[in-house]
């Protein structure tokens, strides 16, 4: 049982008015600020993509048979550097603005550049299936163990009131895998593949949403490993004529280019897996059961999205790198409103959560992440205790 | 009549150099550089400004990538963000056609906050602004006809202008009658042009007429039958094209439908006009599918006022059925188009939300 017990019905209607006027406050006063904001980030991020690729094909003249064997050091670290720099211009389309622009943080501005109905982010996840499996049914059910398809994600026992089974055993290589590879996991999401191992779902039923993912998982591999890397190849050949062998530009050039962008990728997995492992999975978080969510009301659901979400505190960076899902709690109360507010209102709901008594959980990067892979990690074997946080507040 | 375009965000968009971009497209990186240069939507930056009368104000624009050449006569949408949020409003273009890069527009403030307050106090030389593609079908008719006559009443002279600008860059005014409406002699937008023309083109004929200034007998201040007879006694031989306020386009319209030569005349009209809904006009229960909201609406309005109502806030752009930035599939039901009370039924059919209301039961992809 994961819900208050020292809360009567009526606070928590009284908690759940209370974060209603915070909303309609923060509605209120959404303007041209806001506007400037995230028009200014999709401005930074398209020109880390912009820097990042021109940084990887500047890279490529230094071929190491041009001059001194350290000019290899230098086109490395030159092309290493360009990687970086996408892998930012991804980080930031990815969390800042596709996520929550598919959120519907922005439609208020009515602009159908910039509109939930049809922004598609840069992943191999089609955005359609994105939000079904995340806005719809992750937003609605938070941490219901069966219902909420992201405690876990499927393959994962992140709470000992999932049972255990023996295929946890190996969930320590497979959560290394899902954070290397996690933009497929995302993909693979909505398509719910351990129900289609289990029998529960057809193939023929999961072939739209299968060819949907191909599609664009096409167009994402297509533009990292097979144009911007021929492009590259293309531009450096000329190199050939002062005496290296064309064969070795062209596996150079392409090959440097499709490196550097598998890095932008893989630090995007990494960085984003950390960070969305981050929202629910600390010690300290609450999970629930279907009981527990039966009749419930607005004010219940504001209470169980609070129990549910751990913050990671830390600095503005932090908060612009993460897609501000560093303020998971602000976001899981308020999933549309603009993500550039949640800071504003995490000392509010702070506050709110003191004063009815409820935790709050928030703690910087380095103690969120490493409880959440102790819990992976000994959740792999049976048996484990609750780490929930205690509820009533000392002196209520 | 092209719509708006939508960013190049779907799968359905095609062009070698969008596999570098995708899910962008290159214009999203040179507008980096130059915001004229997206490419995506028409961009154009606010090069010129001139007051015209105390309220209107005429803009010169720059013209960024993309930009297709309008005919005299029609309009563009223009968009601009007011307090964050992107708004659209429909202007006529009142300059004439040329192979430059700039069009003129001239708003006249409403004085309600809108776009049009916007463009005329707060827009600075120096702003981007968003133009849909040019488009509409009231144009100078190509060949020119020999004999015109053209209304305007107020700010309904501008796409007036931009044909009696094309005439006199062509030396076709050869015989132009111009009744123009305006409060008083202040009102009147473009008087030193027009003024101008008058002095260099025997063949234009303008007839100032001030609706709100002594002198001029009650009778003889707005348009009828009458006033027209004197002004223009060969009215009936000439195309005839009007823009105005809807109370003067209402008679003249009346005029040449009694008179049976509504073919002869052309009116741009800035809303769209309603047609009388049927007696039998009614709503029933609307489910916009996407979002999973279910509600009821009346049979007259608009389903896009429908959504925006049970807090839905789906893209649109002139909210009066010109640039289908609303557009959506009806996927089950019955929607009338309240212009002219058109049905459509077919499922999988693309409607426009902002002009039409609920015909009985309806659901929308929206």
């Amino acid at each position: 049982m994961s819900l208050p017990t020292h809360l009567s019905p009526a606070d928590v209607e009284a908690f759940g008015r209370a974060l209603d006027e915070l909303r309609d406050t923060t509605i209120a006063s959404r303007g041209a600020a806001d506007r400037a904001y995230i028009l200014g980030v999709i401005r930074l991020q398209r020109g880390f993509n912009l820097f990042g690729r021109l940084a990887i094909i500047a890279a490529l003249p230094l071929l190491p048979q041009l001059g001194l064997v350290e000019s290899l050091w230098w086109a490395v670290a030159m092309a290493g550097l360009g990687g970086v720099l996408l892998s930012l211009g991804k980080i930031l389309e990815n969390m800042e603005i596709g996520h929550n622009v598919m959120h519907a943080q922005w439609d208020w501005m009515h602009d159908p550049q910039i509109h939930s109905s049809n922004w598609e982010w840069d992943n191999v996840c089609p955005s359609s299936q994105w939000k079904h499996s995340h806005n719809v049914v992750h937003h609605t059910w938070t941490n219901v163990l069966g219902k909420d398809p992201d405690v876990g994600y499927g393959v994962l026992r992140v709470t000992p009131e999932q049972p255990w089974r023996p295929k946890y055993l190996l969930q320590p290589l497979v959560n290394v895998l899902l954070q290397l590879y996690f933009q497929w996991g995302v993909a693979l999401h909505d398509v719910e593949p351990e129900k289609l191992l289990d029998g529960k779902k057809s193939l023929a039923d999961t072939m739209p949403m299968l060819r949907e993912i191909g599609v664009k998982a096409w167009r994402q591999l297509r533009k990292d490993y097979l144009v911007w890397p021929a492009l590259s190849a293309l531009l450096v050949l000329p190199l050939a004529a002062t005496g290296v062998a064309p064969w070795a530009v062209l596996v150079w050039a392409f090959g440097a280019t499709a490196l550097a962008n598998l890095l932008a990728n893989g630090i995007r997995n990494v960085w984003s897996n950390l960070i969305i492992f981050c929202g629910h999975f600390p010690a300290g978080v609450h999970h629930f059961t279907e009981a527990d969510v039966a009749n419930e009301t607005r004010g219940g659901w504001y209470v169980r999205q609070l129990l549910g979400s751990c913050n990671i505190s830390g600095g503005p960076l932090l908060h612009l790198m993460s897609g501000n899902l560093s303020h998971q709690v602000e976001h899981h109360l308020f999933p549309d409103l603009p993500s550039n507010r949640y800071p504003e209102l995490a000392p509010k709901v702070q506050a709110l959560a003191r004063q009815y008594g409820l935790p709050y959980n928030s703690a910087p990067l380095w103690r969120q992440y490493g409880t959440t892979t102790w819990t992976i990690l000994r959740l792999a074997f049976p048996g484990g205790r609750s780490t929930a946080s205690a509820m009533v507040a000392a002196g209520h | 009549m092209t719509a708006v375009s939508q960013p190049a965000l779907t799968p359905a968009r095609t062009g070698w150099a969008d596999a570098f971009t995708w899910p962008l497209a290159p214009g999203h990186f040179l507008a980096l550089i130059n915001p004229l240069w997206s490419g995506d939507r028409v961009q154009a930056r606010v090069e010129r400004a001139r007051m015209e009368t105390a309220n209107t104000r005429t803009l010169v624009l720059r013209l960024g990538r993309g930009w297709h050449r309008h005919r005299a006569g029609q309009h563009v949408q223009v968009s601009l963000a007011i307090n964050g949020v992107l708004r659209t409003r429909t202007y006529s273009i009142s300059s004439a056609p040329t192979r430059g890069r700039h069009i003129r527009i001239t708003v006249k403030a409403m004085g309600e906050g809108g776009v049009s307050e916007h463009l005329v106090r707060h827009t600075q030389v120096g702003d981007v602004l968003t133009l849909s593609p040019p488009h509409g079908d009231f144009m100078l008719p190509r060949p020119v006809p020999r004999q015109m006559l053209l209304v305007s009443g107020g700010s309904g002279i501008t796409p007036l202008m931009a044909m009696l600008r094309r005439l006199a860059a062509r030396s076709q005014l050869w015989d132009v009658v111009h009744l123009h409406y305006a409060t008083d002699a202040h009102d009147v937008i473009f008087r030193d042009d027009l003024s101008t023309l008058q002095a260099r083109h025997p063949g234009y004929r303008l007839h100032r007429i001030y609706t709100r200034e002594g002198g001029a007998a009650a009778g003889e201040r707005h348009f009828s039958a009458a006033q027209l007879a004197r002004l223009c006694p060969d009215w009936a031989e000439r195309q005839a094209f009007a823009c105005g306020p809807e109370a003067l386009l209402a008679r003249l319209d009346a005029h040449w439908t009694d008179t049976g030569l509504t073919e002869q005349l052309s009116i741009e009209r800035f809303h769209a006009q309603l047609a009388t809904p049927p007696a039998t006009a009614h709503g029933g229960a609307i489910v916009f599918q996407r979002s999973g909201v279910a509600t009821t609406a009346d049979g007259t309005t608009p389903l896009l006022l429908v959504a925006e109502g049970v807090g839905l806030q789906p893209p649109h752009g002139c909210r009066m059925g010109i640039c289908h930035g609303c557009d959506a599939v009806l996927l089950s039901g019955c929607v009338r188009d309240l212009r002219n009370n058109t049905v459509y039924n077919t499922p999988g059919q693309r409607v426009q939300p902002c002009v039409c209301a609920a015909a009985g039961d309806a659901t929308l992809d929206l």
